[in-house]
């Protein structure tokens, strides 16, 4: 079980509720993706996620399911195709990209090929998950995300996809994943240049820092600053208020106030997978993987940048 | 270490002892902040959180990314008063 859902007074809420920090790996993906198709029926006016999780929202991208996609599979190249399958049950198009471009890889003499094809099989992986959440983004229902505690990464960028982010004092909001050596691929960089503007957007991805709820909200990241603990309960309240507007007129207000972005949703998830075949971004996600503190994203003291045109 | 730095860790060793359960006169300047207040770097994010509400400032992770003690930390939100 990786979330629970009800549908209450026209009202699904979704209460994430899997791994450490409901990390979101292909289990999440999965569940999420059962609970997407709900916001069609016509019984359903507004949506509502919230973590059940102490420590927060959610930590962002399963980064240990990364780790091993992109390590796993030592060998022979014919290897590639079942692991893609085995960890993307996208059989032909994982497989289909991962071989040619690790026929590409090849012919370019690329000193690690495979590494190289498995990035682009994570391809077919992300595809699903900017299905996921363009579906919630573009959903024709209010969608609010009620976040307390950790909300970084994958699941800052879940927050993103809502209409309206309700969060209590306690809410952290950060990307930290340029200090893995990537950047955001769950469609973050677009959603927050949205909401927020793209220098704000620039400040938090170029130093990976975590902003307050308080700070959020003065921003206007944050729609609504609550007590801790209420943000649930405050982000109902909305949701039922929003239940009692006609749901036509709510649809052409929501499509005409919050477009998606989609040609930048395709680009970042471009960048994204370039970056990922990189030795850099395996080792950074090694020393993650092997890390035994909560949240090891911060480098180590003594790390020094390699220089430029070193990957 | 300055006199506004000085303010702060006073408030700053009763935040935390009463944040994470810890008698304050257990706690002094020079302890590692993390092996005093038992704490992970979830737990500390939490103490940042609370550190920036009461002092009403913005500190970035980044400046803190070294800090281990309590005076270190005072220092640092002394900066941004």
């Amino acid at each position: 079980m990786h979330l629970t859902h009800a549908i209450e007074g026209g009202i699904l809420t979704v209460t994430l509720d899997g791994g450490r920090l409901n990390e979101i790996g292909l289990p999440m993906l999965c569940a999420l993706e059962g609970v997407v198709p709900l916001l069609s029926r016509p019984d359903v006016r507004a949506l509502v996620i919230a973590s059940a999780k102490p420590g927060g929202f959610s930590a962002g991208a399963d980064l240990r399911e990364l780790h091993a996609g992109l390590t796993s599979v030592d060998g022979a190249p014919e290897a590639l195709g079942a692991h893609a399958r085995a960890l993307f049950d996208t059989p032909r198009t994982a497989a289909r990209a991962g071989a040619s471009t690790l026929r590409a890889a090849l012919r370019r003499r690329d000193p690690h090929p495979l590494r190289a094809a498995k990035a682009w099989g994570v391809r077919a992986f992300l595809d699903r998950v900017h299905a996921a959440f363009d579906a919630i983004d573009a959903a024709p229902v209010p969608t609010i995300a009620a976040v307390h505690g950790v909300c970084f990464g994958g699941g800052f960028e879940l927050a993103l996809a809502c209409d309206v982010i309700v969060a209590d004092k306690t809410a952290r909001f950060a990307f930290p994943e340029l200090r893995l050596g990537l950047i955001p691929g769950f469609g973050g960089i677009p959603r927050l240049e949205r909401d927020l503007g793209n220098s704000v957007a620039r400040d938090l991805l170029f130093s990976g820092r975590s902003l307050s709820a308080k700070r959020a909200h003065e921003l206007g990241l944050v729609a609504q600053l609550v007590a801790e603990g209420r943000a649930p309960d405050v982000a109902r309240r909305l949701a039922e208020q929003t239940t009692r507007l006609d749901p036509h007129t709510l649809a052409v207000a929501k499509a005409f106030a919050k477009p998606i972005p989609r040609a930048r949703l395709r680009e970042e998830k471009d960048r994204f997978v370039e970056l990922l075949g990189r030795p850099a971004v395996v080792e950074a996600l090694t020393r993650f993987v092997e890390a035994e503190d909560a949240m090891p994203y911060l480098p180590p003291k003594d790390a020094r940048p390699a220089p430029r045109g070193v990957s | 270490m300055s006199a506004r730095a000085d303010a702060v860790l006073d408030r700053l060793l009763a935040l935390a002892a009463e944040r994470f359960g810890k008698a304050r006169e257990a706690l002094a300047p020079e302890d590692d902040l993390f092996d005093a207040l038992e704490i992970d770097s979830m737990q500390a994010l939490s103490l940042l959180t609370a550190l920036e509400e009461t002092f009403e400032v913005e500190i970035p992770d980044y400046e803190v990314q070294d800090v281990r003690t309590f005076a270190e930390l005072a220092e640092v939100v002394a900066s941004r008063l």
